[in-house]
């Protein structure tokens, strides 16, 4: 309607014009249904791989995936309560299905941190101590890699290699190497979740002082302050807030990889959910996760508030 | 130089009360957040009894496991009987093959007449026996090629082809010499001699070098010529475990007809040579040896890693078609219905709060061990984090495109194609992009618990603590993976956001 309107009125040039912009669209549009083409074929292509090599056929199992909804309704509400403050159970037959006052620690005689309590510490503490670890670590190691602190290309370089290196290396290899080392417990996480957390927080550090603003640094150096002074008072100030929202935004990540690593042999409340999961303790593995879903809530909800006191609401953009 | 009189100074404290005198929580702030962390990582290493377990730790065991990300052992063993007679043998699994002679080992043989015990059941078999049983061995084969003699009831004497010196050289640092009553070894120019006495045990002649330990005297000698070999000595044998850098059977394994050729060798045979197995190309039999290789097992390997890739590329995608319209009933600005925006916002909060680990374990339990249960926890994860996302990206947008776009009378289908979309493609498709890349990574971790992927595969060789060169393997791999999306992913989203790529 609106292109016949215009068509008559076009002089010679403007009619060439308006054909190779109708050409360079016809263009366009075919790249884009060949794009479309390429994703379409490539998931189809993957749907059938997944279905091929999965154990369970997705449509054998549809009707099941319910099944196993009902199988995880307790036998009465208050169950997961019993099992949330490790109350005694009237079901109790002495299997481990209902055996919630075992695992109490016993801080006095009467008083008790109930099981899973003590676990999702013993997560949260993982996912803190390693935050702060790595984020030791990347603060020191992004200085190094950033182009306007340091002038060396070699030093440059080789701390940039090791920070993506650090970042893409499977947590799960280096937990599972600490384990053999260190044995059962939660220190393989705690290394392992660290030197992750090393890598991915100086990216984003380094990020952050390479576009800092120069000012502050020059003129410290005019004073003829060396290389520490010059980071310490040029930029630690103007980059520590955007630091500190990084850091909150990587503790949130931590908690949830606390959680698996644990599930995976780390310890903590992560190993208990696949336990009761795999052996169908129904009150157990609802209590776990309403545990774990309010856990994460409250991180999320507290480093957002800290975040938005921090920096404002630039630190809700996403960090590219 | 000015000078402020004290009246005025006081005047200027008074009206900025807070700068002069700053509250105590405001001047020692960084001072107590130090030392609030240096509580806290005081507390830690009490929570985690870092010191107690980093003491027990094994760490001699860590440069072994290290090095076998990178190495192989092979361990040949001389084992010596009572009577002095000394055969040489490998492990069953040894990367040589059983019946390997490698040219650092140097044996002499001798015949030699051996006295044994027999047992009843071999001397006067059960004739109850049914004679398929006893054709499962070769005859001969227990007593060696010559005849036996029988002496008596109780013992058989056969002369048989023994070893009487073993030479094992290990490359430059050392050298091993065993006779059936004596053992040599050198290394750096010191030697160390041990007499073997049935009774007394391993006896050190001289002085004990360095390079070697034996807990008390006439029990076994440890020696170690760091990454290149060690061994231990004892009276009925002596072990040595010579390191070679690199992977073995890397291509092919000791079953395979290809198995210790050397690379020349193979491409002639495959291109040009007789068939070795007369019912296919020597190029397919190669091919298959490679995929199915036992130790490596390329081709299992390969298939996880692919499950990984579609786990994460799948989920995503599936998350993003979900999230696309979700998010639209979820801005406030486009959708003006409270409920409507609450109800998937919580639905966007609910499906990010509950883990990706929780969803693993339930769709594992749900669709069985693979990668559909990866697919479906990233999707469920993804959907609830892009959802946000987008529906804040919604409520930033620019209102004066879609005021422009209503002023002409557009439906509303259309304000939103070309006065919304627009505006935030390039940000959702990037999003997408970037939670590709991430998600590529998370597929592995996730996969260690069963939904699929070469997670568990890398768990499974890294339990056994004997197979890190396959986990250095699948490491490599996964990092080749991920370092070529992050690439990719970069590229595309700079491109999308018009940015120069970094």
């Amino acid at each position: 309607m609106a292109t016949s309107l215009f068509q008559h009125g076009f002089s010679e040039k403007g009619a060439l014009i308006e054909r190779h912009w109708q050409e360079l669209n016809a263009r366009r549009r075919l790249y884009s249904w060949l794009g479309f083409a390429v994703l379409a074929l490539a998931l189809s292509g993957s749907l059938w791989f997944a279905n091929e090599t999965n154990a369970g056929k997705f449509f054998d199992r549809l009707p099941h995936v319910f099944d196993f909804v009902g199988d995880l309704a307790p036998r009465d509400g208050m169950e997961v309560i019993r099992a949330l403050f490790d109350l005694a159970s009237p079901y109790d037959d002495g299997s481990f299905k209902y055996n919630y006052p075992e695992g109490r620690l016993y801080l006095t005689d009467s008083l008790y941190v109930p099981e899973y309590f003590h676990k999702m510490l013993e997560t949260l503490n993982i996912a803190l101590f390693s935050t702060i670890i790595g984020g030791a670590l990347g603060f020191v190691l992004c200085f190094l890699a950033a182009r306007n602190t340091m002038s060396n290309r070699l030093m440059r370089g080789f701390s940039c290699r090791v920070m993506e290196i650090l970042r893409a290396f499977p947590e799960v290899v280096l937990a599972g190497f600490f384990l053999a080392i260190l044995s059962l417990g939660p220190l393989p996480a705690v290394i392992a979740v660290s030197i992750h957390t090393v890598g991915a927080l100086g990216k984003l550090f380094f990020e952050v002082v390479e576009n800092a603003d120069m000012k502050a640094e020059e003129g410290l150096r005019a004073v003829g302050a060396n290389w520490t002074e010059r980071v310490w008072f040029g930029f630690v100030p103007q980059v520590l807030p955007n630091f500190v929202s990084y850091f909150l935004l990587r503790l949130e990540i931590n908690v949830r990889a606390s959680t698996i690593i644990g599930a995976v042999g780390g310890g903590g409340i992560g190993e208990l959910l696949r336990l009761s999961i795999g052996q169908r303790h129904e009150a157990k593995t609802l209590a776990i996760v309403l545990l774990l879903l309010a856990t994460i809530i409250a991180v999320d909800q507290f480093s957002a508030w800290l975040r938005r006191r921090l920096v404002g609401d630039q630190a809700f953009r996403l960090a590219q | 130089m000015t000078v402020i009189a004290p009246a005025r100074m006081q005047d200027i404290a008074d009206r900025h009360a807070g700068l002069i005198k700053s509250p105590f929580r405001h001047r020692f702030r960084v001072v107590l957040l130090a030392a609030g962390v240096l509580l806290y990582v005081v507390y830690c290493w009490w929570f985690f009894a870092i010191g107690q377990v980093l003491g027990s730790a094994n760490w001699g065991i860590a440069g072994t496991y290290l090095a076998d990300w990178v190495s192989y052992e092979v361990r040949p063993s001389v084992r010596i009987a009572p009577d002095g007679a000394m055969e040489l043998s490998y492990p069953r699994s040894s990367p040589l093959g059983p019946d390997a002679s490698p040219d650092w080992v140097d044996v002499e043989r001798a015949m030699m007449m051996r006295v044994k015990p027999v047992a009843q059941a071999v001397a006067v078999p059960a004739p109850a026996q049914p004679s398929a049983a006893s054709s499962f061995m070769a005859p001969g084969a227990a007593t060696g090629g010559a005849e036996p003699v029988v002496s008596g009831q109780t013992e058989v004497r056969t002369e048989e082809e023994v070893v009487t010196h073993a030479r094992i050289r290990i490359g430059s640092a050392g050298v091993i010499d065993v006779w059936p009553e004596r053992v040599m070894v050198e290394h750096g120019g010191e030697r160390l001699a041990v007499r073997l006495d049935q009774e007394k045990g391993v006896l050190v002649e001289g002085a004990l070098p360095g390079w070697a330990a034996q807990k008390a005297p006439g029990e076994k000698i440890t020696f170690s010529f760091g990454f290149s070999g060690r061994g231990d000595i004892d009276t009925d044998g002596v072990t040595v475990r010579r390191r070679f850098f690199g992977w073995a059977n890397f291509l092919f394994d000791i079953n395979s007809p290809f198995h210790g050729r050397p690379m020349g060798e193979v491409a002639s045979l495959v291109l040009s040579g007789e068939r070795i197995d007369p019912a296919r190309s020597n190029l397919s039999l190669a091919w298959d040896n490679i995929l199915y290789n036992a130790e490596w097992q390329h081709l299992d390997v390969w298939t996880k890693l692919l499950q990984t890739i579609v786990m994460a590329f799948v989920g995503t995608l599936f998350a993003m078609l979900a999230a696309f319209p979700l998010s639209f009933l979820a801005a406030r600005n486009i959708t003006r219905n409270w409920l409507s925006n609450q109800l998937s916002k919580r639905l966007f909060d609910f499906l990010r709060s509950v883990d990706m680990l929780i969803w693993a374990l339930f769709f594992t339990r749900a669709f069985g061990p693979g990668p559909l249960a990866g697919i479906s926890a990233i999707f469920f994860t993804d959907t609830g984090t892009l959802g946000k996302l987008y529906s804040e990206a919604l409520e930033n947008i620019d209102d004066k495109q879609r005021e422009g776009v209503k002023s002409v009378g557009a439906a509303p289908a259309a304000v939103q194609r070309y006065g919304v979309l627009p505006q935030v493609l390039p940000v959702f498709a990037s999003q997408a992009l970037y939670f590709w890349e991430s998600n590529t990574r998370s597929a592995t971790i996730i996969g260690a618990v069963g939904a699929g992927g070469i997670g568990l595969k890398l768990w499974e060789a890294m339990r056994t603590n004997s197979d890190w060169e396959n986990v250095a393997y699948m490491v490599l791999l996964i990092l080749v993976v991920v370092f070529i999306f992050d690439g990719l992913s970069n590229r595309l989203r700079s491109r999308l956001m018009g940015r120069p790529a970094r």
